[in-house]
């Protein structure tokens, strides 16, 4: 194999999201924030949320790592935002379907925005982690089951 | 290339397949080394012939077993020189061994106010173990620095021994910085303080020969499944008079010479630590992996992986934007880079890597302490064997550079 490859998970839209992230800061008046660890490589994120009756009004990220872990949470909190929380958790959940090989429905797939597109993960198994810490703190400051 | 070269490589069938559609080139070796045909037939022969449980029968296979499985031990105690092979205890692992020094021998000399000297090196197995004992025991818990070159600051540790120091803990060759520390002043020092020296060999037992009575180390740690053996098996050197003031930390079959109702006696050392069945299919790899470095002689080991390091190394260091973590020059190098290429971070350089055959580290190599020293999160981590040859070498480089081209051209 040659580095061709990797134009399948590193593509244009994932480097865009890796190199400008959205909503890439703290969010001093979060109602929760969760931090997690990728134990791997020691790489950690936290994830801010500010819910307003049953809806994520605002969603935020800090924290370092690789570009597919900066562009999955960046694409996590435009995914995320304005969502209800019962919807949000069906996001994160079909988001972890995605990076497994599953296939989504199109609506679910539309629910994911940029994020559907890492779907290229399920070939590069070792990774998966990285793209999926954003989304394990994201669920879990919305109160979602961690399974 | 050379004709000893060529029939090493046949040893070593899992170094021929193809990853990702490319050559394997395994420069992992830091984490665990292939295992040779030679040691695998060994474990096989043994269970197709020899195997039973040691210790237990009277009856012949039995024998047969318990022969074998304390041979090994007089077979490790000569690898390092050890005085006697009362002093080999077997184990699962490095961790494993220091995990037991810590919390039997550390109980036992380790008291409030006390001081523990390690060095911000340390893998977490030879750092934990330290931490909680001291924690248990209200004791200090201190790091030796590194100095400017990134080796042992040897004036800090000066520094940092005091007559409370109870236990020196320091590994002999760094897993990230490669560097080799200086044991044996290590320890003539800490004697003076009447401190106890503690060494982790995981990384230098498949690279240099060890000789723990010219060292004077007290006790010292390895893993077999880092210099060619199974996983699963691992060894403590203790000195023999200090493994039998020692308490056991598991209890069971094996370990004890009497048992009552109400109390029990244990063997004497060392296998009053060996409670339960042990992993003698283990104890049999590590003995034929003994073997086959002896063949091989430790010096060629170390003379082939000299060699490709000196080629390597200056190589790696002329690529830009390419830090080297550890000292920057061969002659304080054993067989481990940690490296890092600027504004990538090394998960996306190590999938790179991969997606070329070669297999590479990327991570904080447990030593955490350390990545917060050196003022990164983590690093790539390539580490070679005498197996690896200096085309090898050529090609690494060869595909860093890909690598960093391939993701600079993106962003
Ligand atoms: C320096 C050092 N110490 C200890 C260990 C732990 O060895 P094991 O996992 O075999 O117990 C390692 C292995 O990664 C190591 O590199």
């Amino acid at each position: 194999m040659s580095l061709n490859k990797l134009n399948q998970l590193y593509l244009a839209v994932v480097m865009d999201h890796a190199n400008h992230p959205h909503h890439k800061s703290s969010l001093p008046d979060a109602t929760k924030s969760v931090e997690l660890h990728n134990v791997s490589c020691g790489d950690d994120i936290r994830v801010f949320i500010k819910t307003k009756a049953d809806r994520i009004e605002e969603i935020s990220f800090t924290g370092n790592g690789c570009t597919i872990s900066q562009a999955s949470a960046s694409m996590m909190t435009d995914a995320l935002k304005d969502l209800t929380i019962p919807v949000a958790i069906k996001t994160c959940d079909d988001f972890f379907q995605l990076t497994m090989g599953k296939t989504l429905t199109s609506k679910a797939k539309k629910a994911l925005g940029d994020a559907a597109i890492l779907g290229s993960l399920a070939e590069f198994p070792a990774r998966i982690k990285c793209a999926t810490l954003a989304w394990h703190a994201a669920k879990e400051a919305v109160g979602g089951e961690i399974k | 290339m050379d004709k000893k070269f060529e029939n090493v490589i046949k040893d070593f069938p899992i170094l021929s397949q193809k990853i990702n559609d490319e050559p394997l080139l395994y420069l992992d070796n830091a984490a665990t080394s292939q295992t040779p045909n030679p040691v695998l037939n060994e474990m096989v022969s043994f269970y197709q012939s020899e195997n039973a449980n040691v210790h237990r029968g009277v009856y012949t296979l039995a024998n047969e077993a318990t022969t074998a499985y304390e041979n090994v031990r007089e077979q490790v105690a000569e690898f390092i020189h050890a005085p006697n092979a009362k002093s080999i205890v077997y184990t699962r692992s490095t961790t494993e061994s220091l995990n037991l020094v810590a919390s039997s021998f550390g109980d036992l000399v380790v008291h409030e106010s006390d001081e523990i000297l390690i060095t911000i090196m340390e893998h977490h197995s030879n750092l934990i173990p330290w931490q909680q004992l001291a924690k248990r025991k209200h004791a200090k818990l201190k790091y030796v620095e590194l100095a400017d070159d990134q080796t042992l600051d040897i004036a800090d540790f000066k520094r940092k021994l005091t007559e409370r120091t109870k236990i020196v803990a320091v590994t002999q060759m760094s897993n990230v910085l490669g560097v080799t520390n200086p044991i044996k002043e290590i320890t003539r020092l800490a004697h003076q303080q009447h401190a106890y020296v503690v060494v982790d060999a995981a990384q230098s037992v498949a690279h240099q020969s060890i000789d723990v009575q010219d060292l004077d180390v007290d006790f010292l740690a390895f893993s077999g499944h880092k210099m060619l053996g199974p996983t699963g098996i691992g060894v403590l050197f203790g000195k023999a008079e200090l493994l039998d003031e020692m308490n056991p930390v598991q209890f069971g079959g094996e370990m004890i010479e009497a048992v009552s109702r109400t109390q029990a006696k244990w063997q004497s050392a060392p296998w009053k630590f060996e409670a339960g069945t042990q992993n003698i299919g283990g104890v049999i790899g590590l003995g034929a992996a003994i073997t086959y470095i002896s063949k091989l002689k430790m010096t060629w080991i170390e003379a082939t992986e000299h060699k490709l390091l000196t080629y390597l190394l200056p190589q790696l260091v002329q690529i830009k934007g390419l830090t080297i973590y550890g000292p920057q020059t061969v002659a304080e190098h054993g067989s481990i880079v940690a490296f890092n290429l600027a504004n990538l971070h090394p998960h996306d350089v190590a999938t790179g890597l991969d997606m070329l055959g070669v297999e590479v580290r990327a991570g904080h190599h447990c030593a955490q302490p350390l990545m917060t020293t050196l003022g990164v999160e983590s690093t790539v981590r390539a580490s070679l064997s005498f197996y690896n040859s200096l085309a090898d070498m050529d090609r690494f480089v060869y595909d860093v550079k890909m690598v960093k081209e391939f993701f600079n051209r993106e962003s």
